[in-house]
């Protein structure tokens, strides 16, 4: 299990646990509450990225305690995720975008023809 | 001061696992394709998180890789599909 820490070490530690898994708790509510894709993109994005971030910050400290050195490569999902993680959101917006375009385009091309 | 690192660890387990679940919802009773997409998006991201509090709380280095590894594949993943319902092909001529 957990060794022991410092207080103040497990302090932070906890603290940060306790907002990242808050922050995933929002993206998470935004996507099942908001009303339509476009607004409903932007929760899970923004908060996952956050609560990674709390995250790996807390197992950063966790590791440098416990090996007695900097262990910093932690940082790495963090960094991969701030990078990967716009263009996913991007790509799925442009993705939505055409695909209500074409939808309507095709109903409007269909309407003359039934009226 | 572990009891309390051990009750701030379960207590972000808890709203990962829920955030996950209702990720599962918006996935199944998605309006749009890109919502399911954004849905598997958000589950594959807190299955990461999933694995790095266990690896906190086991102590081991051997589950950060692993989340690693579906941080990457995830997002080749997300972006496949993404691209697929952009112009109904993954990989163009």
């Amino acid at each position: 299990m957990m060794t022991d820490l410092p207080v103040w070490a497990a302090a932070v530690v906890s603290f940060l646990l306790v907002v990242a898994g808050f922050f995933a708790l929002t993206g998470s509510v935004g996507l099942l509450r908001l009303r339509d894709f476009y607004s409903r993109i932007h929760a899970p994005t923004l908060a996952n990225t956050l609560a990674a971030f709390c995250l790996v910050v807390s197992i950063l400290i966790t590791a440098s305690f416990v090996q007695h050195r900097f262990v910093a490569h932690s940082l790495l999902v963090s960094f991969f995720l701030i990078i990967t993680s716009p263009v996913t959101a991007m790509l799925l917006m442009r993705a939505a975008i055409k695909r209500q375009l074409r939808h309507d385009l095709k109903e409007r091309n269909e309407a003359p023809e039934q009226g | 001061m572990n009891q309390v690192l051990f009750i701030a660890s379960s207590f972000a387990l808890t709203c990962f696992v829920l955030g996950m679940v209702i990720a599962v919802y918006r996935m199944g009773t998605g309006p749009t394709m890109a919502d399911r997409v954004l849905a598997l998006d958000t589950m594959y991201i807190n299955g990461m998180l999933i694995l790095l509090t266990l690896g906190l709380r086991f102590n081991s280095p051997l589950y950060f890789d692993i989340a690693l590894l579906i941080c990457i594949f995830g997002f080749v993943g997300s972006v496949a599909m993404a691209k697929f319902l952009l112009r109904g092909e993954v990989i163009e001529p």
